[in-house]
């Protein structure tokens, strides 16, 4: 029915399969709808945040998919930048990927703030001491830069690609690419890093303020650099997952090595970067603070492990697995590498944003924990399935894996 | 007429010796400044108190208790380079710290509702307002003329009742002077405690109470030089405007986090 519309050369699954898969992703986008209708209409008192739990689940969503969505920015200054050649086989998806974890930022942050109409105020009234303005600027730019490098790829449909004004638009938008992922890597490195400085300037509270170079936190620099080392790790997990989907190879093992070996030594220095860090916030920072690493850690919850789970199970475990040759070339291995390493970054996100709120700071203060309501999962599922269905779309109609053609011939 | 340019900074001292724990500030306040309240207020966490007072014991057993009563509203922390912790991070400039009286000030209208600045504040005396106020009938027409309410989705705090403030200003321009009394603008909280237990005024005034009380010293970010006065979360370099002052020594020591190390250092 809808074959005239999917590339040459390429098979897909019948319509009415595709629709059904997309009918269940879609009820899951109508709860969330549900969920953010409740938050947009009565208000955040639908979520189950306090006074004390200001950013919780929302703040942490946000920071995690922009951190795993760091892959496009990384992946487009190795190909366009760096340029390594092998990677033009992945930078479409990796920008897919980008494009979606971004439009789910601004969709959370839009949910998440308690007037939404006057989120303008952020750039009418921009306040340039703060990092969260940093972020606004640099987050919607960027999204812009990830649509332009996007709108190529929904160019070279068959029946748009027919048109020869588009045509002609998407070759040139080609030519002029590197322009584009050189200012989606300047504007990346400032908004990644400002998420990082969210937290790392916060003076009131011992556990994520970190000491500054200049007027960037350490955390400004941790933020963009785990972003640039994880986020590639995500763009194969999410190709990993679209062939399992498939039942396809769709990217050459070439490709994911050199994406897998490239990311796994940002990893390892990261980690070691981020131990520092750690290790130099115990022994001074805090102390200074009146606060031991142990002030931070005596929580049923947040103990002592989840720094360890951050650091060796989401850190140096897949940073070992990626940088061996034998580790990123045996498949179980390299699932069980790009999984760790998601749950790390996000680990790390998670502890910046939730355990910053939950650990106490006066002397006379304790834990507060939190769990989120319904509306609050929903919503923040919602930009998943969404994307989920972007990504279905966009695979089903758009030549998004260059190699998917050569590595699945057609009888 | 000569124009005032003398920088103040309006703060409080608490004598913590003094405070009985009855709450009165408390009422005064949200009376004073239209601070909305639930039906069912049992769950504190999400209770909007401008000033809230907190019990602390000293955790010995009988007859070695003893306990103190810390009343809490916003510091109006001066912070450093003058940005106070909130102040610095709001995005849409939706709060303030006034150069001319040291008053933190927030701007509801402005304000989106990130939250952030609550993300910021170490004292949790900032407050969202999860519902939009409902007030039982009739009490509307109790509410303060000068207050605004706030709306849902917006953060609050305490003011220093700087309506106060304008409000005794316009008389005094009215009259002719362009300085107050001391007696002239005092907070709700500061009149209504019965124990006399909070003092408010101009730190930068030595003929003031409270500077005689605290005794800041500017040169250090307004440190007492009081030692039985201290401020809460001194090491963080807030650089609050409230002081607290007590003859108790576990009190004090209260106010902020030492590591154990220190303490046994400290008692060596």
């Amino acid at each position: 029915m809808d074959s005239a519309l999917i590339p040459k050369g390429v098979k897909r699954c019948p319509l009415p399969v595709f629709a059904a898969g997309i009918a269940v992703v879609g009820a899951v986008v109508l709860w969330g709808v549900a969920g953010m209708l409740l938050c947009w209409l009565k208000g955040l008192n639908q979520t189950n945040m306090n006074d004390s739990y200001g950013f919780a689940l929302w703040i942490w969503a946000d920071l995690a998919v922009i951190a795993v969505g760091g892959g496009a920015f990384f992946t487009g200054f190795l190909r366009y930048i760096i340029n390594k050649e092998e990677l033009k086989n992945i930078v479409n998806f990796a920008v897919l990927v980008g494009v979606n974890c971004y439009v789910g930022a601004l969709l959370i942050l839009g949910i998440d703030v308690g007037q939404p109409l006057r989120g303008w105020f952020i750039f009418w009234h921009a306040n340039v001491h703060s990092m969260l303005t940093e972020v606004a600027f640099c987050l919607s730019c960027y999204l812009g830069v990830l649509i332009i490098e996007y709108i190529p790829l929904v160019l070279e449909n068959r029946q748009i690609d027919k048109v020869p004004f588009f045509h002609n638009l998407g070759h040139n938008m080609h030519e002029i690419m590197a322009v584009f992922a050189a200012t989606g890597v300047f504007l990346s490195c400032f908004h990644q890093g400002s998420l990082g400085g969210v937290a790392g300037v916060l003076f009131g509270r011992p556990f994520s303020y970190r000491e500054h170079l200049l007027v960037w936190p350490w955390t400004f620099f941790l933020f963009t650099w785990s972003a640039a080392a994880f986020g590639p790790c995500f763009t194969i997990l999410c190709t990993k997952i679209t062939e399992v989907i498939t039942g396809k190879k769709l990217v050459k093992d070439n490709v994911i090595e050199l994406l897998a070996k490239i990311s796994g030594w940002m990893i390892f220095f990261y980690i070691i970067a981020k131990t520092t860090d750690t290790w130099y916030w115990a022994a001074h920072t805090a102390p200074a603070m009146g606060f031991e690493l142990n002030d931070f850690y005596n929580n049923v919850l947040y103990g002592k492990w989840i720094l360890y789970a951050e650091i060796i199970v989401g850190g140096f475990i897949p940073a070992l697995i990626l940088i061996t040759k034998a580790g990123r070339r045996n498949p179980l291995l390299l699932w069980t590498a790009v999984l760790l390493a998601t749950f790390g970054v996000c680990l790390n996100r998670w502890v910046m944003v939730c355990q910053t709120m939950a650990a106490p700071v006066l002397p006379f203060d304790k834990w507060v924990l939190y769990s989120p309501s319904w509306q609050e999962v929903s919503t923040t599922i919602l930009p998943v399935a969404l994307g989920i269905i972007v990504v279905s779309l966009s695979y089903r109609y758009l030549p998004v894996f260059p190699q998917e053609q050569e590595l699945n011939p057609i009888d | 007429m000569k124009v005032d340019t003398k920088q103040k900074k309006f703060g409080m001292a608490i004598d913590l010796d003094k405070c009985t724990g009855c709450g009165s500030c408390m009422v005064a306040c949200m009376s004073e400044n239209n601070v909305p309240f639930k039906k069912d207020e049992t769950n504190k966490l999400d209770s909007i108190t401008w000033i809230k007072v907190y019990k602390v014991t000293n955790d010995k057993k009988y007859p070695d208790t003893d306990l103190c009563y810390i009343p809490r509203p916003c510091m109006h922390c001066d912070g450093q380079h003058g940005h106070a912790p909130c102040v610095s991070v709001c995005p849409a400039v939706a709060t303030d710290n006034d150069k001319s009286t040291g008053v933190v000030s927030q701007i509801y209208t402005r304000c989106f509702g990130c939250r952030y600045c609550m993300a910021a504040c170490p004292y949790h005396a900032r407050y969202f307002n999860w519902w939009d106020p409902v007030w039982p009938e009739g009490m509307e027409k109790y509410l303060s003329p000068n207050v605004s309410p706030r709306m849902r989705g917006v953060v609050e705090k305490c003011s220093f009742c700087f309506h106060r403030y304008q409000l005794a200003m316009d008389k005094a321009y009215v009259e002719g002077r362009r300085e107050l009394r001391e007696d002239e603008y005092q907070t709700s909280c500061t009149q209504a405690c019965p124990a006399g237990a909070i003092t408010f005024g101009d730190l930068n005034n030595p003929k003031h109470t409270v500077h005689k009380m605290v005794q800041p010293d500017n040169k250090h970010h307004g440190k007492p030089k009081n030692p039985k006065a201290f401020r809460l979360l001194e090491r963080l370099g807030t650089n609050a405007k409230v002081y607290y002052l007590s003859d108790r020594k576990w009190v004090r020591k209260l106010g902020d986090n030492q590591t154990p190390n220190e303490e046994s250092s400290k008692k060596h």
